[in-house]
């Protein structure tokens, strides 16, 4: 929301701050200013002067020199503009002074550029004639002219200061509204916040008028959809001049950006700017039937707007209609047919208040949002509406633009019923919920100078709320109000006397700050990936048409079709992580990701679905291989205090991992997560022309197989025995068969066994391989004996043998 | 008689003269061998009478001890000696690169999330969690945002179904805790929300938030105000001031924003603060009556304030990451700078 300072005095009189000081003031009772902007910036020493002579330049055919009056002097001043002429009066930088950049080399010149005297083609001048451009200004809010600005219609003599006459001596404002205060998507709305802010006295604009004459019967007017038009209310304004706006008004529209049309379309603009209330005006003869119904239109009905456009309408959306068709879409913008034109000779105001949300629906479908509708989705005061019109008429008088009906034409149902409510509370409850010490007086004083008129009883305040402060429904409501003009800074700080009881980390927390540790120890860097993702992943991982991983969650309304269903694998993010790496020549990368995977549990998803958070360690290295991989599984489980029988099983069947190099990690019965090599063809599809690694936990199985309620084992302080077992094993047998046996048959004084070599060759024979393993033998309570050991070691080795295994000799 | 004397000079005097461990070892041997010069000697005293082995035994002795002793001390020496020669030779070039460790790092996301969540940790609050895709009712309904509030406009949310969303917010934990109806409440919930934003260099349709809630019979906007304050210090420093301005929330009512004093210039503007000396952090107020309705609580028996930040724009800000798409690249070049 935009606003001048010489817009905002109309209604501050006596304001007389701006610019930083301003803005930090008013920025901290909530009305945040996002830029301002001083209109004069990089313009000195610029006055209004008169052309007395103008005369061709002796050596150049496009210049002419000028003889300037300044009111005091007479200066030479060349120029290359082709519009001046004698007589003329317009703005001239003097020597010495400076003049904005125009806007295609603004950048060239951030601060202004300075005049000096100079000499063109010979001849000395003394000075610059300005366009508009050059002070600084669009030239389109001017009447769009590139040339020397023109001032010779503006109340202004040689030796004025320009920039005054022109109303640059001026602060523009950009105001953040929160989306609460409706009421301040106006001037006046912000002029109260100011004069609030300054305690200054705030002062309305007119709206009071001398009806010239009367007719009850200009209109008649018929809301079919009250739901949707709360109040349509008309004036009726005849014989109209249309001409240029007065000066004053035209520059408070310039300086908020809005390009002066005239009086008409300007007096609108202005009041919808004041009281932040769209207007509009038909030709009133061309309304047929004298006639006005609101009504929802009909599928597939055509209208074309003002703009020219033709709009397709349906069924949700509001129209203004005539006797006989569509005249406007209601709050969005008015018809063709009815629009003001220069041979317009009376017309019809309207102000009316529509739903809010109806207005942002139709206004999106239709892909059509203008300032109306930009402020009538907000959900406007329908009581503020019959201020807007009246204001509008007693500017059209002010104005002298046409004669106004007195009669008043307007529906509105709810007129009884829309009025100011009442609210009720304690000093003390607004004490006691700032930590304030704020009297009941002091309160009062703050409440009213903000137009909630409050009344004192017994410490009790009770506060009348006008309809246009929506946003005030309860006591906390009153209290930021109190609280905005008391100062959020003069508030104390302290800290909450609260009784918490200590807490304690959950396993959840345990297992997840684990999985971190144990991921960044291992030399992995934490990745975050996007929830959602592209269909088109579940193909580039080889999915089967049926896999359950297909049965994703689809995002509605995606941003596009590559994040439309929500992810119920993270190999995608890492993967495509990992390429990113490789793409950009890195040698080796590892990541992982702790995040959640979403399951849905019903096909509607009407219940929500299983989130659950996964951890996936990939990577790819000339260092790493499946081996490295199944070792950082089990730092985590060991870690994690899994309770339970490890084993690692040969899985052919995940889509996107090798066949032959992954494994299912299980925990006694239960599938925690797999390991292994990806698939090649899936690495390809990523564009990683090397050998990539995934290992992937599911967190909520490690935490019900994990327990970290443990007592210590007792430490032997006996030496160790150990004995190696070198041996031909047939080459299918699996060496966690071998383990098998040592567990089974090593009885409780192996302490561990270690694998030192695997082998196979020629040497060893044919559908043969050679493994070797260290077993430690260990005691608590003695030093074991040779013969001790080698009774354990005979009975492993039948146990071996019995699989088909012989000791190497 | 041999001249004991004598012989123990010859034999330091050989000693010292002895160029290597087998010089020394012969020397050894000639005096202390079977046939050695001192075991001859004390081999001779059991002929001798008692005086005489007596008198003579101890100057043999102390003979034979100054003799080993010079040749243990030769023999160090020899040794130190040979293994200096042999750590010399084992000397490496300590300007080769290291063999890496290489241990990972975390996300910085995770980082100033950990920093945020300790710092409130230790001031007694407790870390809840909730679901990432949540139903209508808690993201919005619950919380004061009802239905055709801008806020929930499609625009801005992710919606499975007419009921079910990608939450926009963290604060549908806080309306799960309070439904539970039990005070005093003092939790901060973080975690991945969703919005409808295409991605650029400030935007992202996926970040991460970490907001507060405090309620119990009695907790005052000067609360909020001293409990942000201590965690801005915490956070960005001691010297930071910090400023609550009047904002809007539909949860909170009052509602503020708190900005810190620039970082960088300590507050008299600079680029980096768009020269405004400060920099907004967060959003806070005091949870808004409504709500506990909403909730099931009793209105006028809570009193309490609720506050939010999102955890990616602090870890811009505090490593001056210009861009949020690099938080979602996962090159390791970026990802191993933080710390």
């Amino acid at each position: 929301m935009k606003a001048s300072n010489y817009f905002l005095k109309y209604y501050v009189k006596d304001l007389d701050v701006s610019g930083k000081e301003f803005a930090e003031a008013i920025t901290l009772t909530g009305t945040k200013i996002e830029t301002y902007e001083k209109l004069n910036i990089n313009l000195e020493k610029i006055i209004v002067v008169r052309l007395d002579k103008v005369e061709k330049h002796p050596d150049a055919d496009k210049l002419v020199v000028c003889k300037v009056n300044t009111g005091s002097d007479v200066i030479q001043i060349v120029t290359g503009a082709p519009n001046v002429y004698e007589g003329m009066l317009c703005p001239a930088v003097l020597v010495g002074g400076k003049v904005a950049a125009s806007a295609h080399d603004h950048d060239e010149h951030p601060n202004g550029i300075s005049i000096k005297a100079g000499k063109l083609r010979g001849v000395e001048s003394f000075g610059m004639l300005c366009s508009i451009d050059e002070l600084g200004r669009p030239a389109d809010l001017y009447g769009g002219s590139d040339g020397i600005f023109d001032m010779s219609n503006l109340n202004c003599k040689p030796g004025d200061d320009a920039i005054k006459v022109l109303h640059l001596d001026d602060t523009l404002y950009d105001f953040e509204i929160t989306s609460n205060r409706i009421d301040c998507y106006s001037v006046i709305g912000i002029a109260k916040e100011v004069a609030a802010t300054f305690n200054k006295s705030f002062m309305m604009p007119k709206m009071t008028f001398s009806p010239k004459f009367s007719d009850k019967k200009y209109i008649e007017i018929e809301v079919r959809d009250k739901d949707l038009c709360p109040l349509f209310s008309t004036r009726f304004i005849k014989n109209i001049k249309i001409a240029e706006s007065p000066e004053w008004l035209k520059d408070c529209l310039r300086a908020v950006g809005i390009r002066p049309i005239n009086n008409i379309v300007d007096i609108t603009n202005f009041v919808m700017m004041e009281f932040g209330q769209p207007m509009h005006a038909y030709d009133y003869d061309t309304i047929r039937g004298k006639k006005i119904i609101v009504k929802r239109a009909n599928n597939g009905d055509k209208f074309t707007t003002l703009d020219g456009q033709v709009r397709e309408l349906d069924n949700t959306m509001l129209t203004i209609c005539d006797g006989e068709g569509a005249i406007g879409l209601a709050g969005i913008m008015g018809g063709e047919n009815t629009m003001i034109t220069d041979s317009c000779k009376n017309l019809l105001f309207e102000a009316a208040n529509f739903n809010g949300t109806n207005i942002r629906l139709s206004s999106k479908k239709l892909g059509l949002r203008t300032e109306a509708s930009n402020l009538f989705e907000k959900g406007l005061d329908p009581n503020n509406a019959i201020k807007a019109i009246n204001r509008a008429c007693a500017l059209i008088e002010d104005l002298g633009c046409g004669e106004i009906c007195e009669d008043f034409i307007y529906v509105y149902p709810d007129e009884n019923k829309n009025v100011n409510k009442t609210i009720e509370v304690s000093a003390d409850k607004i004490n006691s919920l700032l930590g304030t010490n704020i009297s009941p007086n002091d309160m009062k004083k703050i409440l009213d100078k903000i137009d909630l008129i409050t009344e004192i009883s017994n410490n009790n305040l009770k506060i009348n709320v006008p309809t246009i402060r929506k946003d005030i429904n309860n006591y906390a409501d009153v209290a930021e109000e109190v609280m905005r003009f008391y100062g959020y800074d003069k508030a104390g700080e302290t800290i909450p006397n609260l009784k918490i009881s200590p807490k304690v980390l959950t396993n959840k927390e345990l297992i997840e700050n684990i999985a971190m540790e144990i991921a960044t120890y291992n030399g992995f860097n934490e990745a975050m990936n996007y929830s959602f993702e592209s269909k088109k992943v579940y193909d580039l991982l080889r999915f089967k048409p049926d896999a359950i991983e297909r049965n994703y969650i689809t995002i509605q309304n995606p941003l596009g079709e590559e994040f439309q269903v929500m992810r119920t694998q993270l190999a995608n993010g890492i993967l495509k992580s990992l390429a990113t790496n490789f793409n950009r020549k890195i040698k080796s990368a590892k990541l992982f990701e702790l995040a959640n995977i979403y399951l849905p549990k019903d096909k509607e998803i009407k219940i929500l679905p299983d989130e659950r958070k996964t951890f996936i360690l990939g990577g790819y290295g000339k260092e790493l291989d499946f081996y490295v991989f199944k070792g950082y599984a089990e730092e985590f489980i060991s870690k994690s205090h899994v309770i339970g029988k490890i084993s690692f099983v040969k899985n052919e069947n995940i889509e996107y991992m090798h066949p032959g190099r992954t494994a299912d990690i299980f925990v006694d019965d239960v599938k925690v997560g797999y390991v292994g090599e990806v698939h090649e063809l899936v690495a390809k599809n990523y564009e990683i022309n090397t050998k990539v690694y995934i290992l992937q936990f599911d967190i909520p199985l490690i935490i019900e197989k994990s327990n970290f309620v443990f007592k210590y084992k007792e430490v032997s302080k006996f030496p160790k025995s150990e004995r190696d077992l070198s041996m031909t094993v047939p080459k299918d047998i699996t060496v966690d068969k071998i383990e098998n046996v040592f567990t089974e048959r090593g009885g409780k004084l192996l302490e561990s066994f270690e694998l030192f070599d695997i082998y196979e060759g020629e040497q060893i024979g044919k559908g043969l391989k050679s493994v070797a393993y260290n077993l430690s033998f260990c005691s608590k309570d003695h030093s074991l004996t040779a013969e001790e050991v080698d009774s354990i070691i005979n009975k492993i080795i039948n146990g071996l043998n019995s699989l088909g295994i012989e000791l190497r000799k | 008689m041999i001249n004991i004397e004598e012989l123990k000079k010859k034999a330091l005097e050989r000693i010292d003269d002895a160029k290597s461990l087998k010089d020394l070892d012969d020397i050894r041997v000639n005096y202390f061998g079977k046939k050695g010069e001192i075991t001859f000697i004390m081999q001779s005293f059991k002929d001798m009478a008692a005086e005489e082995r007596k008198e003579l035994g101890k100057i043999v002795n102390d003979a034979r001890q100054s003799i080993e002793e010079h040749i243990k001390n030769r023999y160090e020496k020899f040794n130190e000696l040979v293994l200096n020669e042999k750590l010399k030779h084992e000397a490496i070039d300590v300007s080769l690169p290291s063999k890496k460790v290489g241990i990972g790092h975390y996300h910085p996301c995770t980082i100033v999330f950990n920093d945020v969540k300790n710092i409130f940790e230790k001031m007694g609050y407790s870390v809840v969690t909730g679901p990432e895709i949540e139903y209508d009712e808690y993201n919005f309904e619950k919380l004061n945002i009802e239905k055709g509030h801008p806020a929930r406009d499609e625009q801005d949310t992710f919606y499975i179904n007419e009921k079910v969303l990608l939450r926009t917010q963290t604060s549908p934990v806080q309306a799960r805790v309070m439904e539970k109806g039990k005070l005093p409440i003092c939790i901060i919930s973080a975690g991945r929300v969703f919005r409808s934003d295409s991605v650029d260099a400030t935007h992202s349709p996926t970040f991460h938030q970490i907001e507060g809630l405090v309620v119990d019979d009695n907790i005052s906007f000067t609360d909020l105000k001293g409990t942000l304050t201590n965690f801005a210090k915490s956070f960005f420093g001691e010297n930071i001031k910090t400023r609550f301005r009047p904002h809007h929330f539909p949860f909170t009512e009052p509602s503020a924003e708190m900005d810190v004093s620039c970082f960088k210039c300590g507050g008299k503007g600079c680029r980096f603060c768009k020269n405004e000396g400060w920099i907004e952090i967060l959003g806070c107020g005091m949870v808004n009556p409504r709500v506990y309705e909403l909730c099931g609580l009793n209105k006028d028996k809570c009193q309490g304030f609720a506050f939010g930040m999102g955890i990616e724009r602090l870890a811009l800000l505090k490593y001056e990451i210009d861009d949020m798409r690099l938080l979602y690249e996962n090159d390791t070049r970026f990802l191993c700078q933080f710390d």
